[in-house]
């Protein structure tokens, strides 16, 4: 997978950690500094919990390491947020008969857009793909994921308008099956976290997709990179309901920073898998933690 | 959604109420907890900086105030600070002599702009007008066949066309005022707020349709970020407000707060669900006295103010807080109660208010009749209704011309009301779960419960019921601007 440009474009948006960094360098490390990085990570959307975590073990660090001067913190600190954020497999599995894929989120995090450009990197790579529409709310939902269809050569499913979701990705994966089609990537329709009943709904799906020929290998939570100490909310109840595998962290291209990520991974341990950095399907890229760290701190 | 932010602040405000006096290192342990609800609920980094430092400002200078007592103060400031920090009006729509008013839409992708786009039509069509929506968010794919099928449910025309967007923006303007349509909304394409290529384009679609509103979308769930994409829009755009959508999440909001603050602008609208017509007119006011979390007690304090002699709104309020609020009381005080307002408002006003009591139905019509029955009452059964049997009953209906089913109505009412007074102030209220006071602390008087020997003992006019070993009023050190509110309880 393509890592070009993964620093570059993220980058692009500066601001949370460039008050701390020029004062570091400036003034070396003292009282304030721990103070602005901790401002830092805020900005960046770490949330209280995680910030306060990785604080204590930099302290402690940066004591035993007997660590004064700018740039030892400075690499400290990248050396720590990478171990936290990497050293995971973030290959998606994809050894089922067929495999499914499960997108999950909330609404607007850009699953339809995610499963499109998985689905034409599958296909680049000579994979055949069903796509199954579970959206079946949303209006022109369907008709999104099949503009992505037509541009990648997958299959698609679908149901009719307000059709049960989890018929329509069982019928997905007795059509792949049936096909001989090894991957079957299932979109939901975008539900809020504390809905009981759109989150029971997506418990069905869940269980109504591992029972037939299929096997869900992979169940990703779509989250948009500005989102707020919410996103750690919406993970533990998604979670709960559909045991997730990975994080596809979107929009990272703008000007938020994605920081959620570590306070999803701080409390739930569950590793980042995707980065969106763009529009162009290319521009999904697999999650890269030392890239990620330089971007977030250039 | 803001609930969890209100779940946090009464915790504050529960925590601050077991100390008796504040000093200064209290108001800092406070604003830093502050600090930190507001950092979880998202709100600006910078916002809650500038929020902190006017509440700590007040807090050194204040002026001390009889009524209140330290504790009351701080919780006062903080109220009227995130009032002004979520702007205090509510908008007002208004229409230009010469239809149609445009109003254009702009956000992030995935914010909610097309849906809202919908929603701000049928609120329009429900104010009477007439309006059309324009799609112009050529970028996403099927995203005008989106606003075509919402156009179609709600029953508004939607116009598009696959050119450019500032063209479609400019004919569907065009368009509107031919079919004289009085309100066309402009839906945008979704971009991102560096994008200055994009946000280029939303700006020159601005100049064609020069609209009388501009609205940024703003999803509810989003963190830090969204003062920046909100200033960098407002430096296009000018916006006049902000639609605030995913409000019936779990997310806190701090988004609504720290925009209003930076920009300067307020939320105009919010989305309180999936459904088109989950979609309101925004108020501030409300929000920030449920974010609070604390009913609106000031607004008790000062209604109470204006009718009652000081002393005696306080002993008012503490009567209502210490649960002993008799059949007596009532009716003593039920001139005084309906100069204050209606019942239900002040039971909604009070703290910690659980909501069955505030659904609780009082009109006020029965008012008149309650008093009747309680004048229809002895003495003695006014302390203790519990007395109250069947033969009672019976003559206390003929002398109030009531039935004997109302006497037992008011009675379990009454009942009701006294057990969650007492519930509220008492053990099991906001004090329960407070910190052990600490022991010895200079200048913070801790009192058992039960042993309020200090200072003046105030009652309520017309309560010479009081027996002795019944809990008394106390009202101590108020000649300093402070009383112990642990004595209260």
């Amino acid at each position: 997978m393509a890592r070009t440009g993964f620093r570059g474009r993220m980058a692009s948006a500066r601001g949370a950690f460039s008050g701390f960094l020029s004062s570091v360098v400036s003034r070396g490390v003292d009282d304030a500094t721990w103070e602005e990085l901790e401002e830092a990570l805020i900005l960046a959307d770490a949330g209280v919990g995680a910030t306060t975590a990785l604080l204590d073990r930099l302290k402690e660090r940066a004591k035993a390491e007997k660590v004064t001067d700018a740039d030892a913190l400075v690499a400290l600190l990248k050396d720590q947020l990478a171990e936290d954020l990497g050293g995971r497999d973030l290959e998606l599995r994809a050894d089922g008969n067929p495999a499914v894929w499960l997108f999950v989120g909330v609404n607007g995090a850009g699953k339809t857009t995610t499963i499109g450009k998985l689905a034409a990197r599958e296909a680049q790579g000579g994979r055949k793909v069903v796509l199954a529409a579970g959206d079946t709310y949303r209006a022109a939902a369907v008709e999104q994921l099949g503009l992505w269809a037509d541009r990648s050569g997958a299959e698609l499913v679908r149901g009719a308008e307000g059709a049960d979701p989890s018929s329509v990705v069982y019928d997905a994966i007795e059509h792949a099956s049936a096909a001989g089609v090894p991957l079957v990537m299932a979109d939901t329709a975008g539900r809020l976290h504390t809905r009981t009943n759109l989150m029971d709904e997506l418990a069905k799906i869940y269980r109504v997709a591992g029972k037939g020929p299929g096997m869900v290998t992979e169940v990703l939570l779509v989250i948009d990179a500005s989102t707020g100490q919410n996103g750690l909310a919406q993970a533990r109840r998604f979670t709960e309901t559909a045991e997730l595998t990975g994080v596809v962290l979107t929009k990272l291209d703008g000007s938020a920073k994605g920081g959620i990520v570590m306070a999803v991974q701080n409390e739930l341990d569950i590793p980042v898998k995707l980065v969106g950095l763009g529009e162009g399907v290319g521009d999904l890229v697999e999650f890269d933690a030392v890239e990620f760290v330089e971007a977030l701190l250039s | 959604m803001f609930d969890t932010l209100s779940n946090r602040f009464e915790g504050i405000f529960k925590r601050m109420r077991g100390l008796g006096t504040l000093r200064e290192s209290d108001v800092d342990e406070v604003l830093r907890e502050i600090r930190l609800a507001l950092l979880e609920a998202d709100v600006n980094l910078h916002v809650v900086r500038s929020f902190q430092e006017r509440v700590r400002q007040r807090c050194v200078g204040a002026e001390v105030h009889r009524a209140l007592d330290p504790v009351q103060q701080v919780i006062k400031f903080v109220h009227e600070e995130l009032i002004t920090t979520l702007g205090g009006e509510t908008l007002e729509i208004s229409h230009p002599a010469k239809p149609p008013t445009v109003v254009l839409l702009a956000g992030l992708q995935g914010s909610g702009k097309t849906t809202n786009a919908a929603k701000l039509a049928s609120w329009f069509k429900q104010q009477g007008r007439n309006p059309m929506l324009v799609g112009a968010d050529l970028q996403r794919p099927a995203a005008v066949d989106q606003l075509r099928t919402l156009g179609a449910a709600i029953g508004v025309p939607v116009f598009s066309e696959p050119s450019d967007p500032i063209a479609v923006a400019r004919r569907g303007v065009a368009e509107a005022v031919a079919s004289s349509r009085d309100v066309v909304i402009c839906d945008t394409a979704g971009r991102l707020a560096i994008d200055d290529e994009m946000m280029d384009q939303v700006g020159r679609i601005s100049d064609a349709i020069e609209p009388h509103y501009t609205f940024l979308v703003v999803d509810a769930m989003t963190g830090q970020d969204a003062v920046t994409t909100a200033e960098s829009f407002h430096a296009v755009l000018e916006l006049d407000g902000v639609i605030l959508t995913k409000v019936d999440g779990d997310a806190r909001g701090g988004a609504a707060l720290s925009v209003k603050e930076v920009v300067g602008r307020p939320i105009a609208f919010s989305s309180t669900g999936e459904k088109i017509d989950e979609f309101e007119l925004f108020h501030p006011d409300r929000v920030a006295s449920r974010i609070l979390g604390m009913g609106d007690v000031l607004t008790l304090i000062e209604k109470a103010e204006q009718v009652y002699e000081e002393a005696e709104a306080e002993a008012t309020a503490a009567k209502l807080l210490e649960g002993e609020f008799t059949l007596e009381d009532f009716l003593e005080q039920m001139r005084q109660l309906k100069k204050m307002g209606s019942l239900q408002d002040l039971v909604g006003m009070l703290p910690g208010a659980p909501p069955e009591l505030r659904k609780a139905e009082i009109e006020d019509e029965r008012i008149a009749q309650v008093e009747a029955i309680i004048c229809s009452m002895t003495p003695q059964e006014r302390a203790a209704p519990r007395m109250i049997d069947g033969s009672r009953r019976q003559r206390i209906a003929a002398g109030s011309g009531t039935r004997p089913s109302e006497i037992s109505q008011l009675l379990r009412q009454f009942g009701e009301v006294q057990r969650m007074m007492k519930k509220m102030g008492g053990g099991k209220g906001p004090g329960a779960g407070r910190k052990k006071p600490k022991k010895g602390r200079k200048g913070s008087r801790v009192t058992p419960p039960g042993s309020q020997q200090k200072g003046s003992r105030v009652t309520a006019p017309g309560s010479q019921q009081n027996k002795p070993g019944k809990p008394k009023l106390t009202l101590p050190g108020l000649e300093d601007g402070q009383f112990d509110l642990s004595s209260l309880r």
